[in-house]
């Protein structure tokens, strides 16, 4: 494997995709990681001047929508998903201001 | 020492504002402001795994106009992209705004300060989604988050650093919002939050580089931003004096406490991972659709004020009050446009409006008048059907409830009388009942007259002309007649 994987690195991606990882699962995730990167290098090889990057795989443009209402009270079925509910609203753990 | 330094204050803006749509951006919810908590909700817009966001055409319209409106660039070919943090607000963890292509740039907006005018540019504006709200519920110690506003559509206006002061900023603030509404894409109020500003300040020494910026949030009105802008000022320029650095962070003013402190809330790391959203397609604008929109625009405040010099014969003053609310200079066109006479108008306007506006604590764009009631007031006047006095007391009942004029001075009473005997009785008996009056007058007191007309007036119970009243009282104290027998 050409790429390595900082501890540091899967940390912080754990931080940010809010992941708590064993110490077993970060050496597995680094190893992991490395490989994806060295796939992107493979790509890398190739010219790509001049090409757009795609992001979407289909070429439909302009799906929009008419401004009408349509959508109706769904709140019940909604918070039926919900860990936890009260006066209609989701309860979740309580966040800084 | 040597001299003190001289600080110049670099000022940008970020300004969200809430657009007028029926629906949200990307579902068919309702965005009425006030429904019970999670009623205007889908699965869309409450993040549910599989749903798929369709764009509102509406919010692309007014995305544009705005655009148009201040001279962007209009992206032809634009995308939305995810913006992905995790907080309760989203429940998609990712936010849907544009980072890559946004819909407008490079524009700007013309502003006028104390030196003269001064262009503030638009770095971009672009289409993004709004996220739930979340309420503290301190008893429980817990969060409710209602999703009403998630996914109301918003348009970011970006600017470039082109501010050095909070008047400059304020005049900003104020062209945005008269160039917004006049096009009807937004109510642009910050109070209620349908337009919020965040306010990007750095400081510099004369001269030199910019400085470390922060980011000011919770700014809710004019006076709070004035304010916060000179209290974050100081705050970095004590910060360099002492010798230490400014750290780019995003702050939240307390205009209670007049100070701003660090905000945690957000994120422990400001790493968007920003990437295309592959379930919205991409957006191409063409010249006929942009031709159409351009062809829409509505005559905006610096061309209306041109054109109101040349068509009606108002003062300046007038014609920069009532072009500064759309809603007032419609009302003002289509009443002229009926009855011919611009200055009644302005002067209905300008004075009773204006008076009414401020005590009920409304805004210009709340005034509900209708062109057809007031022409008929101002015709009820002109044919001496109503006076003055009684004419503002239906003015008044026409601004809280849009009452037909003439039906209610009748139903109220307030017509004037055309009885002339009736009249010419009283003003007999005025006469009478105030020889000290009638003395002083004759003696050259001009303002006894006043008395005089004002004591027939009670007389007639407020329902005559009172100039009708002046043109008997001189004519019958004009000769040396007595009138106490």
């Amino acid at each position: 494997m050409a790429n390595i994987i900082s501890e540091e690195t899967i940390e912080y991606v754990g931080i940010l995709a809010k992941l708590e990882l064993s110490d077993e699962e970060k050496k597995q995730a680094r190893k992991d990681m490395a490989r994806m990167l060295d796939y992107i290098d493979q790509l890398n090889e190739l010219d790509t001047e001049g090409v757009e990057p795609m992001s979407h795989v289909f070429s439909v443009e302009n799906v929009l929508r008419r401004d009408v209402v349509t959508g109706g009270d769904m709140r019940d079925a909604l918070l039926a998903n919900a860990p936890e509910e009260k006066d209609g609203m989701f309860v979740v753990p309580r966040t800084f201001e | 020492m040597g001299k003190e330094k001289q600080y110049e204050t670099v000022i940008g803006l970020e300004v969200h504002v809430e657009l007028a749509t029926r629906t949200k951006i990307f579902c068919g919810c309702s965005t009425a402001f006030g429904g019970e908590p999670n009623t205007h909700t889908c699965p869309v817009c409450t993040g549910m795994p599989g749903s798929l966001p369709v764009l509102n055409e509406k919010v692309l319209e007014y995305a544009v106009s705005v655009g148009l409106a201040t001279g962007c660039e209009i992206t032809r070919y634009c995308k939305f992209d995810r913006k992905n943090y995790f907080y309760p607000d989203n429940p998609q963890n990712y936010q849907i705004s544009q980072l890559y292509l946004p819909i407008c740039r490079n524009g700007s907006v013309e502003i006028e300060t104390k030196d003269g005018t001064k262009q503030v540019g638009i770095h971009e504006i672009h289409m993004e989604e709004d996220a739930g709200k979340l309420i503290h519920d301190e008893w429980e110690g817990c969060t409710l988050v209602d999703y009403n506003r998630s996914g109301v559509p918003l348009i970011e206006i970006v600017s470039e650093p082109d501010m050095r002061n909070a008047e400059e900023v304020i005049a900003y603030l104020e062209k945005l919002r008269l160039i917004i509404q006049y096009l009807g894409a937004s109510d642009c109020k910050l109070q209620e939050g349908s337009m919020r500003a965040d306010v990007n300040l750095s400081v510099r020494e004369a001269g030199e580089a910019y400085g470390t910026r922060t980011e000011m949030k919770n700014l809710n009105s004019f006076r709070a931003i004035t304010r916060a802008i000179a209290g974050e000022r100081e705050r970095q320029i004590d910060l360099l004096e002492a010798g230490e650095a400014v750290i780019q962070e995003t702050r939240r003013w307390d205009d209670e406490r007049g100070c701003s402190y660090a905000m945690r809330s957000k994120e422990d790391a400001q790493d968007y991972r920003y990437f295309p959203d592959p379930d919205l397609t991409p957006v191409r604008i063409s010249e006929a659709w942009l031709a159409e929109r351009k062809a829409a625009l509505p005559e905006f405040q610096t061309e209306k004020k041109i054109r109101y010099r040349e068509e009606y014969q108002i003062p300046d003053y007038d014609i920069e009050i009532l072009t500064g609310s759309r809603q007032m200079a419609e009302l003002f066109e289509k009443t002229t446009a009926l009855c011919g006479e611009p200055k009644k108008v302005s002067n209905w306007l300008m004075g009773e409006a204006m008076r009414l506006l401020k005590e009920r604590g409304l805004d210009p764009e709340d005034i509900r008048i209708t062109p057809s009631n007031l022409a008929e007031l101002i015709a009820m006047t002109n044919r001496r059907e109503i006076n003055g006095a009684a004419a503002k007391e239906v003015f008044e009942a026409m601004f809280d409830t849009d009452v037909d004029p003439a039906r209610y001075a009748q139903e109220k009473g307030l017509l004037m009388t055309h009885d002339t005997d009736a009249l010419t009785r009283a003003v007999k008996q005025v006469l009478k009942d105030n020889p000290k009056s009638v003395e002083d007058y004759r003696g050259g007191k001009e303002k006894a007259i006043g008395f005089l007309v004002g004591q027939t007036m009670k007389a007639m119970h407020g329902k005559a002309d009172p100039a009708l009243i002046n043109g008997m009282l001189r004519e019958l104290l004009s000769g040396e007649a007595k009138f106490d027998a």
